[in-house]
């Protein structure tokens, strides 16, 4: 948008489309739901610790599915899990996104073989947006995808259907 | 004062002449019929000189030969010495006694054996699934054991 | 903590109120579980009058899988157990092999295998300290740990490539040797973890709030924790003086000089949430003095000597332990001979440490049982396995 990068000396309006500052606010504050399943879950924390600092994205994680845009579904997704997660993401307010962090929830990882309570890829009950790969992704991965994640919004319509 | 396995099982067989105690030189181990091996493991807790006090494992193993075993590990922190004790039954009729109110580790462990490989503990209080999800079926560290295609709607395999 | 409230059910029946037993759930997707535990909580009023831990939503079958890769394959699933501690974990695998099939190891890799499993117990009870404040309502005291867990994870890093699951220790001897800073990067760190404990202390451990919140809290009584196979800083909170590197020494743990800590009861009673939490505390200390030792003395020489081309363990079983940043890790490995396991067992300090949750959480509050839950200091990847 580069709004911020303009200096508002002349005068204070900005001419733009309703639609690219609705975007704008919302690629800014995705709020997210914490739901660390197992390692991933802890480069997922290390991510909004003091070194990667995941705040400044505008992602602050949210205990409710009620208040969260975007799901980091960061771990194994058991059999027994599945449909808790089918559930809260159910929750969740529409325009609701969902990042897949590691490769156990893109694919089953490294369980893909012999697990057999492990559901092979959390894209078999919930519909995902970007998938994040590695065993576990670092942090800096973690922020990349969600920078994806931010062009997927900015380019996106409210008024329109959504696009595919 | 530690003990070695070979003395223990004397003692053992000295205490319970009517329970069929049986050692084995290769692992070291000592075999406890299934349904006695409770009053054997209070013993074993309480005498003086062998003092386990502690469960360190227990473990189910499906020999593949029909059998399945439950192998417990006992350490004492007192004496300082180990023991290893085991219980074969038919994997037809897998029951072996409870010991989940001598050592409380048992109760999980024994929760957790049953879940994965089938033993049935006969005495335990609360032998619900552990691991798996309650509505699962079969034991999934059997040897011939088939994953399901599909568990309430979503498949399984990859 | 009962004295002054109006809460047990006599008082309040002779109210001539009713009361019921109500039933909540924690879980499992909630901040404060540390992953995908669900507790049920049977509540009167405020008070807990019993907990049901429902595990195994992490349950990814590592026992089949074990069985079904060979030896080294297996290595790295074991780095997913305790995903906090992972060198601990392939070091105890690691190690089981090696007694089946009488490896000797190399003194370099037993000193680099040291010095790595120390400051890998650092990093985790940082994480442990970290989290468990987070819980009671201390946020800062998270982002400095964590700062502080980075240089350690850096020098996991230059090491051999990873962040967080390391594959490090192999059978026979370690993946890489170390790199030529090494020495001078680990001296570094331990003289920057020494402030940081003492910046912890200030900051949480003697915290007024902090103090209030968990002593007293989820007494667990010495001959309890026995009983229920409770190991680690968990027992050792409790007063016990049990550590198996000093009391079933493996590798070269008897070389050092050191001190098992033990809970003394200092803010409340032994064995209660503070003693849990400052056992950490201090034996991050402990780690510091066996990793200055073990660099004084640090040889030269071939790491991968020792790592035999083929590993075929011959026909037999062995359980062997070590002791994890969360207590006594088992494993229970079965050969039958071929290039694959029979069988191996994990016995998780975890999954013992938890049962006993609900024993020391009868009779408290509902806010406290977060408490206890961060005091186990729990990772549902051993529990489930
Ligand atoms: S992708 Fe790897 S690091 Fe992430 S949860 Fe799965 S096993 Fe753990």
């Amino acid at each position: 948008m580069g709004l911020l990068d303009k200096k508002f000396e002349n005068s204070n309006i900005v001419i733009t489309s309703l639609e690219g500052v609705m975007n704008w606010a919302r690629l800014c504050s995705l709020w997210q739901m914490s739901f660390g399943l197992a390692c991933c879950a802890i480069e997922m924390m290390a991510a909004s610790a003091s070194h990667f600092d995941i705040m400044r994205f505008g992602v602050i994680p949210r205990p409710s599915p009620r208040q969260c845009d975007v799901m980091i579904v960061a771990g194994t997704v058991t059999l027994k899990m599945a449909t808790r997660i089918k559930r809260l993401y159910e929750q969740m307010a529409e325009r609701r996104y969902v990042l897949s962090m590691g490769s156990c929830s893109n694919c089953g990882g490294p369980y893909w073989n012999y697990g057999y309570h492990v559901l092979k890829g959390v894209d078999r009950v919930i519909p995902v947006d970007v998938y994040i790969p590695g065993c576990p992704p670092r942090p800096e991965a973690l922020l990349e995808g969600l920078m994806k994640l931010q062009e997927k919004v900015r380019s996106e319509s409210l008024v329109q259907e959504k696009a595919a | 004062m530690a003990l070695e396995p070979k003395e223990i099982y004397e003692k053992l067989h000295a205490a319970f002449p009517d329970i069929s105690i049986e050692f084995d030189e290769t692992v070291p181990c000592i075999l406890v019929e299934p349904m006695k091996w409770k009053t054997v493991a209070l013993f074993l807790r309480d005498a003086d000189d062998l003092k386990f006090d502690s469960l360190m494992c227990l473990s189910g193993v499906d020999t593949a030969d029909g059998n399945l075993v439950s192998v417990c590990h006992l350490d004492s922190m007192v004496h300082r010495h180990k023991l290893t004790v085991k219980c074969i039954v038919p994997a037809e009729e897998p029951k072996v006694e409870s010991v989940e109110r001598v050592w409380r580790t048992a109760d999980w462990h024994e929760r957790e054996a049953y879940d994965l490989i089938g033993i049935e503990y006969v005495g335990h209080r609360d032998l619900r699934r552990i691991l798996m999800p309650y509505d699962w079926t079969g034991h999934p560290l059997r040897k011939d054991y088939e994953v399901p295609e599909f568990y309430n709607g979503i498949k399984v395999p990859y | 903590m009962l004295d002054n409230t109006l809460t047990t059910r006599e008082e309040i029946r002779d109210l001539g109120l009713r009361t019921e037993e109500m039933v909540l759930n924690m879980g499992p997707q909630h901040p404060s579980t540390h992953g995908v535990l669900r507790l049920e909580l049977v509540l009167e009023g405020e008070i807990i009058r019993k907990v049901i831990p429902h595990i195994g939503y992490l349950h990814r079958c590592f026992e089949k899988h074990a069985e079904n890769e060979s030896y080294t394959q297996v290595i790295p699933y074991t780095d997913r157990l305790d995903y906090l501690a992972s060198i601990n974990n392939n070091h105890g695998y690691a190690l089981g092999i090696e007694r089946l099939m009488g490896i000797e190891v190399p003194e370099r890799v037993e000193f680099i295998r040291v010095i790595m499993a120390e400051l890998q117990r650092i990093a985790s009870h940082l994480v442990a300290i970290g989290t468990y404040g987070m819980d009671i309502g201390a946020f800062t005291p998270f982002l400095y740990c964590f700062r502080d867990r980075e240089h350690i994870l850096d020098v996991f890093e230059k090491t051999c490539g990873a962040r967080l699951l390391y594959n490090y220790i192999w059978i026979g001897g370690v993946s890489h040797d170390v790199y030529p800073d090494f020495v001078k990067d680990v001296a570094d760190i331990v003289k920057i973890l020494r402030p940081t404990i003492k910046e912890l202390n200030d900051l949480l451990n003697y915290n007024k709030i902090f103090i209030d919140r968990t002593a007293n809290i989820g007494i667990l009584p010495a001959d309890v924790a026995i009983n229920f196979g409770c190991t680690g800083p968990m027992l050792r909170g409790s007063g016990v003086d049990f550590d198996l590197r000093r009391d079933d020494p493996y590798s070269i743990y008897d070389r050092f000089e050191w001190e098992v800590q033990v809970g003394k009861g200092e803010m409340g009673t032994v064995g209660d949430c503070w003693d849990r939490h400052m056992v950490r505390v201090w034996e991050m200390e402990e780690s510091c003095k066996i990793i200055e030792q073990a660099l004084e003395s640090f040889p030269e020489g071939d790491v991968q000597s020792a790592i035999p081309r083929r590993v075929r363990p011959p026909k037999g079983e062995i359980y062997v332990r070590v002791e994890n940043p969360r207590g006594e890790l088992g494993y229970y490995i079965i050969s039958d001979g071929t290039g694959t396991p029979f069988r191996v067992k994990g016995r998780a300090p975890g999954f013992s440490n938890l049962s006993v949750i609900n024993e020391i959480s009868k009779g408290y509050m509902v806010a406290d049982v977060v408490a206890i839950l961060g005091s186990i200091d729990i990772v549902l990847g051993e529990i489930d396995r």
